[in-house]
């Protein structure tokens, strides 16, 4: 506890943008121990000195995870990341400036037009709400600080706690050494830096914290039984759902370890406390969330964590059926009757339920978490976000680097010391594993399962390392300031098997160990600056003479729709844009990264892959005033529209079957040049691309048309445009904007 | 207060978007007066169509009358127009002089002026292209007149059937005035087709079924591409922006000899004293020239039932009010317009209400509805279209939203047994815990 209230200071001091160093009161004590660097003249006994040096160390760990993740910020600058996160600012600057009730009610009929969107009930308001929280309290202390500001910051300071919050949970589940090394891996590791740089303002920021705080508080209360713990366990699920989807892994996970728990034999009344305590009071909670509502007692993805409960009343009955009845014949009879009978009207209640429709059935999205296949086949439109897609090797190893060797050694040990918590751990690490191999996005769930376990591999093996090293040398008194953080449980200090050289091959594995710890710390370091800080949109590329270029056209095309444009417009682009185009632009659009309604984005993906007069009979209805278009053929950008082209055909096919897919094809390959099939080249996404691109040198010694993006001459050159004319193209063409044209006035 | 603004800016931004659509090329005041500018092969036909003209002049019309070839002729002058209307009766001519052209005559179409073409046989290139830019394709052979054998005008020498009294009118009284026309219309010149896809051209006079369109001096030895009633003799076009166009084969309809003629149509025993032209033409210009069948929407307004101002945006299952002015132009002065077919829908991608306003007979419709069920971006519409009448378009944007957390029912008879569970089971745990706590 003395830890955490530091800590809490050292943040106030980062976030209001100072000098991140740590707050004064662990400083007075540090700037001493640099002074006269020695714990015999401080005077402290050995527990005080190990204290003050966990101290100092969670301190530096809590800074280091906040400055580390500030590369975006001194690259480009203080600015809203990406396209998720742009909705979250609006929203939060909206709920800042109308108020919670205005916010909780707000129906948005900017986006989505005509349906509209009503914001309050289909966000997650957790995050806006920390957002508003962290501004409001800085505002009353007198911070003039602007909210984009606090956005920005607030995914840095909630991995700054998820350190704290580590540190405990290592120490709950092994010692408080693997707690300090579980900090400091999950400080500064890629999987969890990617989602929570400086400006990447979204829900994972804060729903990591929120879910390994209530994992490690339910943890916590399964190892005492105690209720207070449980219902604080309780309070963390229930802030975890208010900020992300991702809840649902919980909800599951849980049930299913208190199952394996079960199964194994270990029931005991600390589970049954900590879980109906964790279950009932977290759903009760949870149901406030307007976008979450019903679902806990209504949806099939919530019925294992209810079907779990009721198995532990059974549990809690047939213990004291037990107490009653002495004869062991006669309670297993008894034993077999019940859990056949209560898994029997279980199974009966559950079938009822879902033919009843009151149980909604697993949702697509879950089916494609359980089947990396089933997205692919069912639902192109999350199979279309790259983030869906199944996780290639290169990114575990890029995003855990050591860790992913450390991982088995870590299950290795947690099995040799087998207890409630370390099982716990197991299963996070190996399902969350499961689920990062089935999507990108989910290392980061995975993140601190793994780094958890790897911190105990790191520790359990260099304190095993270091009493081999001061096993022989026990007379000399020197103990190195790293095997301090691990002298507690020196229980093991029988050393008896003479081997050969054992001594100095402890010393050549832990050098080995510390190479290989520091090597991570380069390699995360390198991997946040080069890889993950950069905000996307913003584009950076090296120029001819190495000097950087910045590309700045969204913004600049943003800008041009607010200022030019009526304040009524409406915007048809992909979905890709429509956060950034509401927030930015201050127009309409007809659909965004919201994608709750695939008709309508079909829709709009019919328009993109008509041919022109066909697409602008669908505009018409929709009432489009402009198009946009992102175009990377004259930069070599590579995500643009183009080559999102295909998703655009699958997903306006999957709803309108006069799009067809082989249209756009060549033998089953798909090209923009002269080869390419004649319904790409004229439909309406390739004209609009491509206008006047003909007609442009795009590299020396290319021809006039050459595509940068994909390396190719583009097949139509001479592109006329009947319905739309073009408004406005960014300096570097990355963004295009056509306007719809009226009606001809005489036909 | 955004918001308010917002809907602020919108209103202003529909009336600018609304206005050109009532009132384009004249002052919504006071439209009659006008200039027109009127174009000439030969200046001989000043004095030969003189009763035409005249009988513009006497309703105040400023006739300035140049030749087509006059190298001064502009029709804007500093990006304004000079002229509220143009007609040509210069059918042979193949380039403007001065800076029109094809593409400047469109243009001041498009920006909401007014046109009469007069066409004739050997119609130069150049007119025939502004017909086909208005949806009106000229017979290709430019010597081709229409012929009719039976429905021919009598006269003293048997010529070869081209001058035709055609009667076959269109059945409209906004367009050719509320008396009707006894004498048919002679017509003597090229027949045009009118195009099928242009949805905006209307056939004013066309010709009887047995007449078709040849060059009378030649022999026929192909079919005649133009047959019977699908040729047109004079067409009018109302554009999108309600600019409207006349367009007419013949030059001579115009004519004061036309005007003065007698008539008598062949195997009609009915002589006339006199050609119905006079009166076709001038009431078909009082139409051309916005004298008649223009209409205005103004005070479109809709608010709840019970308030007067109106809301940024409804709720669903509001009950509102809606209503309209609209007036017609009578020569003079905005008349009440009267009908009993005026809708309004409340459109989001369909029409979720349509209901046919009420009138007070002073040109206000109204009517009052609940809306729909649904959220989203909701459009008041009215499109009002009726032959001869400028179209009325009116859309206005209105968002609505679902109930707010706290607009619901609080308290529904359903729920009391909830109500019941909850409070019993908290008495109930309450007693519990005493029993259990004291009663050992």
């Amino acid at each position: 506890m003395v830890g955490k209230s530091e800590p809490l200071n050292g943040t106030a001091t980062a976030k209001t943008g100072q000098s991140p160093s740590p707050s004064p009161p662990p400083a007075t004590p540090m700037s001493d121990l640099l002074g006269n660097f020695s714990f015999k003249t401080l005077k402290l006994k050995t527990k005080q000195q190990e204290l003050l040096i966990r101290v100092s160390i969670l301190c530096l760990v809590y800074v280091l995870a906040f400055i580390t993740r500030l590369f975006s910020v001194l690259r480009y600058e203080s600015m809203i990341h990406e396209f998720d996160p742009y909705f979250n600012y609006r929203t939060t600057l909206y709920l800042t400036e109308k108020g919670f009730y205005e916010f909780w009610n707000w129906f948005d009929s900017e986006s989505w037009y005509p349906l509209g969107r009503i914001i309050g009930g289909t966000l997650y308001p957790g995050l806006m709400v920390t957002a508003a929280i962290i501004y409001w309290a800085l505002r009353f202390l007198s911070f003039a600080v602007h909210i984009r500001e606090v956005c920005v910051l607030t995914a840095p300071f909630f991995a700054s706690n998820t350190t704290i919050v580590a540190y405990f949970f290592g120490k709950e589940i092994w010692d408080t050494g693997a707690g300090l090394v579980a900090a400091a891996l999950i400080a500064i590791c890629p999987g969890y830096i990617s989602r929570s740089v400086a400006g990447s303002y979204d829900n994972e920021g804060v729903a990591i914290f929120a879910l390994l705080l209530t994992f490690y508080l339910f943890v916590k209360a399964v190892n005492t039984g105690s209720l207070a713990w449980a219902l604080g366990s309780a309070l963390g699920y229930f802030y975890m759902v208010s900020a992300w989807g991702g809840y649902i892994f919980i909800i599951n996970l849980i049930p299913l370890y208190v199952l394996v728990l079960l199964i194994t034999g270990r029931y005991s009344m600390r589970l049954y406390v900590a879980y109906n305590c964790t279950y009932i009071l977290g759903m009760l909670l949870a149901m406030q969330i307007r976008f979450v509502g019903f679902q806990h007692v209504q949806s099939g993805e919530h019925m294992a964590a209810m079907g779990v409960f009721f198995l532990m009343q059974v549990f809690y009955f047939l213990d004291y059926v037990k107490h009653l009845l002495s004869d062991s014949k006669m309670f297993q009879a008894f034993l077999r009757i019940t859990v056949t009978c209560a898994v029997a009207v279980g199974g009966v209640a559950l079938g009822v339920g879902t033919a009843s429709g009151y149980i909604s059935p697993w949702t697509g999205r879950f089916y494609s978490l359980l089947d990396p296949t089933y997205a692919k086949d069912h639902i192109p439109i999350i199979a279309s976000v790259s983030e869906h897609q199944p996780t290639a090797w290169s990114s575990f190893m890029f995003d855990f680097h050591i860790l992913l060797f450390l991982f088995p050694a870590g299950l290795y040990f947690c099995f040799k010391r087998l207890s409630d918590a370390t099982i716990f751990i197991v299963m996070y690490g190996l399902t969350s594993m499961y689920f990062a191999g089935v999507m990108v996005r989910l290392i980061l769930v995975a993140t601190p399962a793994v780094c958890l376990i790897s911190a105990i591999a790191v520790s359990a093996t260099i304190k095993n390392l270091t009493q081999l090293a001061r096993a022989k040398d026990k007379v000399s008194q020197t103990g190195s300031a790293k095997g301090a953080s691990s002298t507690k449980g020196s229980s093991k200090g029988s050393i008896d098997q003479s081997q050969p050289f054992q001594r100095n091959g402890a010393f050549a594995l832990l050098f080995g160990a510390f190479y290989l710890l520091s090597k991570y710390a380069t390699h995360c370091t390198w991997v946040t600056s080069e890889a993950y800080s950069s905000p996307s949109i913003v584009l950076a590329a090296r120029g001819a003479h190495g000097n950087r270029v910045i590309f700045d056209d969204y913004r600049e095309a943003y800008f041009w729709l607010r200022q030019n444009t009526p304040p009524d417009a409406k915007v048809m682009s992909w979905w890709d844009y429509g956060y950034q185009i509401t927030a930015m632009g201050n127009r309409t659009v007809i659909v965004d990264n919201n994608t709750w309604n695939n008709t309508h984005i079909a829709t709009v993906g019919r328009a993109m892959s008509s041919y022109e007069d066909e697409a602008y009979d669908i505009m018409r209805s929709l009432d489009v005033d402009y198009v946009l278009v992102v175009f990377g053929g004259v930069t070599g950008y590579s995500s643009d529209d183009i080559n999102k082209f295909l998703w655009m055909v699958r997903i306006g096919g999957g709803v309108f079957p006069v799009i067809k897919e082989p249209d756009y094809l060549v033998n089953g390959e798909y090209r923009v040049d002269k080869g390419a099939a004649p319904k790409m080249l004229n439909c309406l996404m390739y004209k609009l691309s491509y206008y006047r691109f003909g007609e442009m040198t795009t590299e020396y010694g290319k021809p006039p048309g050459y595509d940068r993006a994909r390396g190719v001459e583009i097949g139509n050159k001479d592109i006329k445009l009947e319905y739309l004319e073009e408004a406005f193209t960014t300096s570097n063409w990355i963004v295009r904007i056509y306007k719809v044209k009226p009606p001809n006035n005489r036909w | 207060m955004s918001k308010l603004l917002g809907v602020l800016a919108f209103l202003t931004l529909t009336l600018t978007l609304t206005l050109p659509f009532l009132a384009h090329s004249f002052s919504p005041d006071h439209p009659t007066d006008r200039r027109v500018l009127v174009l000439l092969d030969d200046l001989a036909v000043k004095s030969s169509h003189s009763l035409f003209f005249k009988s513009l002049q006497s309703r105040g019309f400023e006739l300035d009358f140049k030749l087509a070839d006059d190298p001064k002729i502009s029709l804007q002058r500093y990006g304004l127009y000079s002229y509220d209307a143009l007609i040509l009766f210069s059918p042979s001519v193949d380039r403007f002089g001065g800076s029109i052209d094809l593409a400047a005559i469109l243009d001041f179409v498009d920006s909401g002026h007014d046109l009469i073409i007069a066409a004739d046989t050997n119609a130069s290139d150049l007119i025939r292209q502004i017909a086909v830019e208005c949806g009106v394709d000229f017979d290709e052979d430019p010597g081709a007149m229409v012929i009719d054998h039976t429905s021919y005008a009598v006269s003293d020498t048997e010529g070869d059937h081209t001058v035709i009294a055609s009667d076959d009118f269109i059945k409209s009284d906004v367009i050719l005035g509320s008396e009707k026309i006894e004498a048919p219309v002679l017509f003597q010149g090229i027949g045009h087709a009118v195009n099928s896809e242009n949805s905006l051209v209307l056939k004013v006079l066309s010709a009887s079924p047995s007449a078709y369109s040849a060059n009378p001096k030649s022999k026929l030895s192909n079919p005649p591409s133009l047959t019977g009633s699908a040729i047109s003799l004079v067409s009018v076009v109302q554009a999108r922006n309600n600019a409207r166009v006349l367009i007419s084969g013949s030059l001579s309809l115009f004519s004061d000899r036309f005007f003065r003629s007698k008539v008598q149509k062949a195997g009609s025993s009915k002589k006339h004293e006199k050609s119905s032209n006079e009166q076709f033409l001038t009431e078909l210009s009082k139409w051309v020239f916005h004298e008649r069948g223009h209409l205005k929407a103004v005070n479109v307004k809709h608010n709840r039932v019970g308030e007067a101002d109106e809301p940024a945006m409804y709720r669903i299952n509001d009950d509102l009010q809606y209503s309209v002015e609209i007036y017609e132009w009578h020569g003079q002065r905005w008349e009440p317009y009267v009908a009993d077919d005026v809708q309004v829908q409340f459109y989001m991608m369909s029409p979720y209400v349509l209901k046919t306003l009420s009138t007070d007979q002073k040109g206000r419709y109204f009517t009052d509805f609940k809306v729909p069920d649904v959220y989203g971006v909701f459009q008041f519409k009215v499109e009002y279209q009726r032959l001869g009448y400028t179209s009325l378009s009116l859309s206005k944007q209105i968002p609505v939203r679902p109930f707010r957390h706290n607009e619901y029912e609080r308290f529904i008879p359903a729920a009391y047994p909830y109500y019941g569970a909850a409070f019993s089971m908290m008495t109930g745990f309450f007693v519990f815990t005493v029993v259990h706590l004291y009663n050992k």
